[in-house]
């Protein structure tokens, strides 16, 4: 009989988190609103807040978000996710409410509800995801989209003269007094999930201060309306979008007030 | 110092063949298929054993479908001892 | 508690009164003096959220939002905020979320003008929104209506799971009135099944859609709305009959312009016309058969509105061509008064019409 002092155990150190249901999601191969949707369920679950979280679906790809996370939900019509929020949040002050909303919902036919959001200052995190081009409904030109870039509606690249310029709504909305975090973040490479995290988190927590609204930028990719492999669109997006869309905290607390 | 070893699970029914754990894998051991899935997609394979359960394959796998292991060691905590006199032979009974 | 109040304001009391959660608006003529009361009066006695909006749009999509929790909320606007609010209301009505709209009607189309009209009948009866979708529609003709309707209408919604739609116009809005305010109510949420209030250990997450893709499943949650339609049209009808027992013609007309023709009754009576007046309270449910009932022992109806004639259509589908219907209406903000209301219906009789 050996006598050993140490052991080798296998540990689980990464799984699919409860909240994250097992649905199968019906987003593209390599579309990053999977790790977007698995980032919002491991923090919830690790706060413990299922039971206190109500989440706000858009219209776009993300219209179904309901179906995979496993929170009490309200789906949106198309750009009101933050007026929606707005009102779940007034009626129900002590809960966590967050809206999902795509560049389309959020920053072009939302806009206004969007700005007005923020600059009440609702206490709501809002998860923004921007890759820059219209995906459910085909690859049309985004608010968001880069000059220069294709689409359905700009096939020879989008003309700034013309279709106007990529809008910045989250440094814009960043100016707002009403907004206490807003950060850019990404989900394609194992460290920018690991920021993006934080900061969904740090939104989640933060709604507790009652200081304003909580902004998460993600910038992701469309290989399918971006006509890539997920791959390569990841590589696109490195180069391109994060070049006009730069990563990174725009606004963050006072440390001293939070 | 020995590397930490590890291992990755994949759901291969529910992998839809992006390829971009196999670009975030720092230790090359995750590959793919040559065969499809039900879904008909080429699917993410463990081809070497080196994997040191570093998770990013996980991390950036949009639908969630690989676990991570992780060889851990840990002291082995001495809960008894038990003494046989007449035979003179000692066994410690870790937890 | 009697009060000499203005419409608008006595409906807002009545919010207060009755509970409300929360109310969204957004400013509108002849509206606004809700939102006004509201916010001098709501937060402080009942701790009613009152939040003025940066629109109607944001105003109705709140309302949708608040209302999936099970509080009770609701919003007012005027027609072209109204018109602002119809997609939010087609969701809303998909959804199934009990909620209070108030519509207090102005002149259109258009920007149209401040003074008051009906001609969002058609809107808000036979659903401006898209898709199948139906309101319980409510017409006060009395500020003490305006008040009362709020706790029947609350009422109705939670009943029905349905949004509860008060039509009303400037006129009422704006008029003086005694009325008789009932008890301060407390506020109270009741639990429910279906909101999503956060999602407890022991049950499934709630949804909150109108989102339903396959075909299927959309026909099937049609199919479940037109059921509940039929049993609000069985169970809700309401109406109000004037002088009609032994009356050869009869006025239809709802709202405001009911009382005007109840005035306009009484001449032609004076006259020796027996003329009575038939009200729809509800105009969803529409009362087609408490009208119906009237055809065999009447001579004619005369319809009316103040807009170019939209319930005289249903007055017609009514009366199943048993008696002859013609229509009475001012548009643009012109209230009709009872000598012109007599003498249309005088110029009906003598022309052979009715």
């Amino acid at each position: 009989m050996s006598v050993e002092t140490l052991d080798r155990i296998e540990t689980k150190v990464f799984e699919k988190t409860k909240s994250l249901l097992d649905t199968e999601m019906h987003y593209c191969p390599g579309c990053g609103h999977g790790v977007a949707h698995r980032l919002i369920a491991e923090v919830i679950d690790e706060m413990n807040i299922v039971e206190d979280t109500i989440g706000v679906a858009p219209v776009g790809c993300s219209v179904f978000a309901y179906n995979y996370l496993g929170m009490d939900f309200s789906q949106a019509a198309h750009g009101r996710a933050s007026a929606v929020a707005t009102g779940i949040k007034r009626v129900l002050p002590e809960k966590y409410v967050f809206s999902y909303q795509g560049d389309g919902d959020l920053a072009a036919i939302g806009t206004g509800e969007t700005i007005h959001t923020c600059n009440r200052g609702e206490n709501i995190l809002i998860i923004f995801i921007n890759n820059g081009i219209y995906g459910m409904t085909g690859g049309q030109m985004a608010p968001t989209t880069l000059p220069n870039m294709k689409s359905t509606t700009s096939p020879f690249g989008r003309d700034t003269k013309s279709m106007g310029y990529p809008l910045k709504i989250t440094e814009l909305i960043a100016a707002l007094p009403g907004t206490y975090y807003v950060t850019r973040q990404s989900v394609h490479k194992p460290l920018n999930v690991r920021r993006a995290k934080k900061a969904i988190q740090k939104g989640f927590e933060y709604q507790k201060l009652n200081k304003g609204t909580c902004f998460v930028e993600i910038v992701s990719n469309c290989p399918s309306n971006w006509k890539m492999t997920p791959v390569e669109s990841n590589h696109w997006m490195d180069e391109h979008m994060l070049a006009f869309y730069p990563l990174g905290d725009i606004k963050v607390p006072n440390v001293k007030e939070a | 110092m020995a590397k930490v070893k590890g291992d990755i699970k994949i759901d291969i029914e529910k992998c839809k063949g992006c390829v971009i754990c196999v670009e975030a894998c720092p230790e090359d051991v995750i590959a793919m298929s040559n065969e499809v899935n039900q879904k008909g997609y080429l699917f993410a394979v463990k081809i070497e054993d080196g994997c040191t359960g570093c998770t990013n394959c996980a991390l950036v796998c949009p639908d969630a479908v690989i676990t991570v292991y992780r060889e851990v060691k840990q002291k082995k905590e001495q809960i008894a001892v038990i003494t046989n006199v007449t035979e003179n032979i000692t066994v410690s009974v870790d937890k | 508690m009697i009060k000499l109040m203005k419409g608008n304001e006595a409906l807002a009391e009545a919010a207060i009164r009755v509970g409300a959660d929360a109310y969204f608006g957004y400013p509108i003529t002849p509206q606004s003096e809700i939102l006004e009361y509201l916010s001098r009066e709501a937060e402080q006695r009942t701790g009613m959220v009152v939040l003025q909006a940066e629109s109607e749009v944001a105003s109705i999509n709140m309302v949708y939002g608040a209302a999936g929790t099970g509080k009770k909320v609701w919003t007012s606007s005027s027609s072209p905020g109204m018109s602002l609010m119809q997609e939010g209301i087609s969701y809303i009505a998909s959804a199934e979320l009990p909620c209070l709209l108030v519509n207090v009607q102005r002149g259109g189309p258009g920007l149209g003008t401040i003074q008051p009209a009906q001609g969002d009948y058609f809107q808000t009866v036979k659903g401006g929104g898209h898709g199948d979708y139906k309101m319980i529609v409510l017409a006060p003709a009395t500020v003490q209506e305006m008040s009362d309707f709020v706790k029947l209408s609350f009422e109705l919604a939670f009943k029905y799971r349905n949004p509860v739609m008060i039509l009303t116009d400037g006129a009422l809005g704006q008029m003086m009135e005694k009325v008789e305010l009932f008890e301060q109510q407390e506020r109270t949420t009741e639990k429910l099944d279906w909101t999503t209030v956060g999602k407890p250990e022991d049950r499934e997450h709630n949804i909150i859609t109108s989102l339903h893709i396959e075909p299927e499943k959309m026909e099937r949650i049609n199919i479940h709305l037109q059921a509940k339609y039929k049993i609000i049209e069985k169970n809700e009808v309401r109406y109000e009959e004037i002088m009609c027992d032994d009356a050869d013609y009869i006025i239809t007309a709802f709202g405001l312009v009911a009382r005007i023709c109840t005035k306009a009754a009484e001449l032609a009576r004076e006259k020796g016309i027996k003329v009575g007046v038939f009200r729809p309270i509800s105009l969803f449910p529409f009362p087609y058969e408490q009208i119906k009932l009237h055809a065999n022992n009447i001579k004619g109806i005369l319809d009316v509105e103040m807009n170019a004639g939209q319930m005289v259509e249903d007055v017609k589908l009514s009366v199943e061509g048993k008696v002859p219907v013609e229509f009475h209406g001012r548009m643009g903000g012109i209230v009709p008064t009872p000598d012109e209301i007599l003498e249309a219906l005088e110029k009906y009789i003598a022309g052979g019409k009715l």
